[in-house]
């Protein structure tokens, strides 16, 4: 099988730490990784390709530095890494993202499937995996939970619903996001890491695709960020401290009122 | 020809409409006010009730358009999507309102990119810039730690999600009443490559959980997996859904469709209660905009409490059995 990863660097998230004075997020030296996400995605890949054989391209759009991103991925298992990046894709929201990993994606060709993370934990849209299935044409599926079945040019799988789970027959080639569920990423092994260091990437400006100019970065953005906020994070709550029967009465009455006052519970705690 | 320049999507389940479905119209009724205009949902599925048709008028939607048909009885991304590029391309919305569940974030998407048109997920205030009639989106992004506000000016339709239960069905009114658009069938929007061949339950409702108002989550400090029965007694006295930290999923003690947070869901619920657990960002990134959150946990200094409306400093184990049975009426002191 020939997989098709799409991977996103972003910053990360464990290390923002808002300034409690100011209201807003502390950037400095916060560390770029791979959307935790998108990790499902690689490890889902890597595994079919251990049970049918065949390659896991990872294919990233972003700045240079991304690299790191694809590095890291060809050092977990994939076998080749693509960087689309170049001034023209800056600014890109949802929709220019999808066009270009889309051209990209058939630049590769010949693939069999196409995979995505659930969303990527900056933007936290989840967008672009179903955005470049419409582009593509692709049978997708979304909140891929689980791979049940890989036969006769089908992939049968489970998506994570709010009903439960919905099983789905596609035909190959498709695309597929998927959760955390599916599996458990491997951590690089150290010749993973060696291999991954040495090895060929494929840089990819937008001369290297078919790609319309009107339909990229800003230009190609049908959404404008007109303005950002820093909410407050803290509530000033009430605390109660319980040692011992008192304090634990005191405690307990006190949020019963307070449950009360919101209407949470009804009236001395009869629900 | 219509009127309605602001649509609402509903969602169908078997021939019910879902919840969300009388959701959505009061953000809508907002909207279509301030433009003007009238306000529309496009109902797809099959045989689909007509008190639920009715409900929706009631709810504050003067017109309907009603696509029913065998082949459209449930979601299939590509059927649905055809159906609502065909629609828009007739009736041409300005504004489109759907909920940010795993349909909605599905179908959105993926007719966004066709059109093209401009989408903002997962929104929590929705209003209109005045001067310009444009849509203002504002949802948090990185998570949550930052509000961006989105507009959409030159593309239209302008699309957003927004999250289930975020919003109150307006007030009942039974002297309202509306239009139905029967929209005539076409079969060239099945695609018929994609087949649901199944479903298989989820043992315990934590699927519900982005659906519930209330969540009642544990973590580590639960100690054990039979320790969450906990939890589940309290989550049934006070009608919800239990919840859980990603250490807890990790550890086997309960299923992963009810980890809340950055790798699981999204919820807002008008409680979430949070026992024996930490607070750490991601954690936050998914229960933050609870309307109320109660927190608690032996450590005075665990993050959750900067969140918390209420918090309990002490241990788990003795608060929440005395809680589970005052809830009881058994006043035991
Ligand atoms: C990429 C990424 C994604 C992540 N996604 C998620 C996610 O989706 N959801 C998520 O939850 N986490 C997520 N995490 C993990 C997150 O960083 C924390 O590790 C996790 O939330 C901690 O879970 P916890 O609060 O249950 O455990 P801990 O942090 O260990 O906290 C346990 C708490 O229980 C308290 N406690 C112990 N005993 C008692 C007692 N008897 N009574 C009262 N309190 C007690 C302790 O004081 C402590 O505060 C993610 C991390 C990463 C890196
Ligand atoms: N710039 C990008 N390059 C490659 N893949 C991306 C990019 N942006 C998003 N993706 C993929 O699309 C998924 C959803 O991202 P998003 O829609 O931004 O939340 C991610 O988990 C990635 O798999």
């Amino acid at each position: 099988m020939k997989i098709i990863v799409m991977i996103k660097q972003v910053p990360e998230t464990s290390e923002v730490k808002m300034d409690e004075h100011s209201g807003t997020m502390v950037r400095e030296g916060v560390e770029s990784i791979i959307n935790p996400l998108d990790l499902y995605a690689i490890e889902t890949g890597i595994k079919l390709k251990e049970e049918y054989g065949g390659q896991v391209i990872a294919i990233t759009m972003g700045p240079p530095k991304a690299e790191k991103a694809l590095r890291e991925a060809l050092a977990m298992g994939c076998d080749e890494g693509v960087l689309i990046s170049g001034k023209e894709f800056a600014g890109s929201d949802t929709v220019a993202t999808a066009y270009v990993l889309a051209q990209a994606v058939k630049a590769v060709g010949g693939y069999d499937l196409v995979l995505a993370g659930e969303r990527a934990t900056d933007g936290d849209t989840g967008q672009v995996g179903p955005g470049v299935a419409a582009l593509l044409n692709l049978p997708l599926s979304t909140y891929t939970s689980g791979i049940v079945n890989i036969d006769n040019n089908k992939i049968t799988v489970e998506r994570l619903i709010e009903e439960g789970y919905e099983v789905l027959e596609l035909p190959l080639p498709a695309l597929l996001t998927v959760v955390k569920e599916i599996s458990f990423p491997r951590l690089p092994t150290l010749r993973g890491k060696q291999r991954a260091k040495k090895q060929e990437l494929q840089f990819w400006t937008g001369k290297s695709l078919d790609l319309d100019i009107g339909k990229l970065g800003l230009k190609g953005s049908p959404t404008r960020v007109v303005k950002i906020e820093h909410p407050k994070v803290l509530r000033q709550g009430k605390i109660c401290r319980v040692t011992d029967e008192e304090t634990l009465v005191e405690a307990l009455d006190s949020l019963e009122k307070f449950l009360s006052e919101k209407k949470l519970i009804a009236k001395e705690g009869k629900v | 020809m219509s009127s309605a320049k602001v649509w609402t999507i509903a969602e169908t389940s078997g021939r019910r409409l879902k919840p969300v479905s009388y959701e959505l119209p009061a953000r809508g009724r907002m909207l279509a006010d301030k433009l003007g205009t009238r306000l529309a949902s496009v109902v797809i599925g099959d045989q689909v009730d007509r008190n639920d048709l009715q409900e929706l008028f009631w709810r504050g939607v003067d017109e309907i358009y009603l696509v029913t048909h065998p082949e459209l009885a449930g979601f299939l991304v590509e059927n649905y999507s055809n159906v609502l590029i065909a629609l828009i391309k007739t009736y041409r919305p300005e504004i489109i309102i759907a909920a940010a569940t795993t349909t909605g974030r599905t179908l959105m998407p993926h007719v966004a990119v066709r059109l093209p048109a401009g989408l903002t997920a997962d929104c929590t205030e929705l209003d209109i810039e005045e001067e310009t009639g444009n849509l203002l989106q504002t949802r948090p992004a990185i998570g949550g730690n930052i509000l961006a506000t989105i507009k959409t000016p030159h593309h239209r339709p302008q699309m957003a999600t927004v999250r289930p239960k975020s919003t109150k069905p307006l007030p009942r009114d039974e002297s309202r009443s509306g239009l139905i658009h029967i929209v005539k069938f076409n079969p060239n929007w099945i695609d018929g490559r994609v087949k649901k061949v199944g479903m298989r339950q989820i043992e315990e409702t934590g699927a519900g959980i982005q659906d519930t108002d209330v969540v009642i989550a544990g973590g580590k400090g639960l100690k054990k997996g039979e320790n969450f029965s906990l939890l589940r007694e309290l989550a049934m006295l006070l009608g919800g859904v239990v919840g859980a930290s990603r250490e807890a999923v990790d550890r086997g003690w309960i299923s992963y469709p009810h980890q809340v947070g950055l790798s699981g869901k999204t919820v807002t619920p008008k409680l979430y209660l949070a026992a024996g657990i930490s607070g750490a960002i991601q954690h936050l990134a998914g229960m933050k905009t609870a309307e109320v959150i109660v927190a608690v946990n032996s450590d005075p200094e665990a993050p959750i409490f900067k969140v918390a409306d209420f918090g309990i400093v002490g241990d788990l184990f003795t608060v929440l059995p005395a809680f589970i049975s005052r809830l009881k009426g058994g006043k035991a002191k």
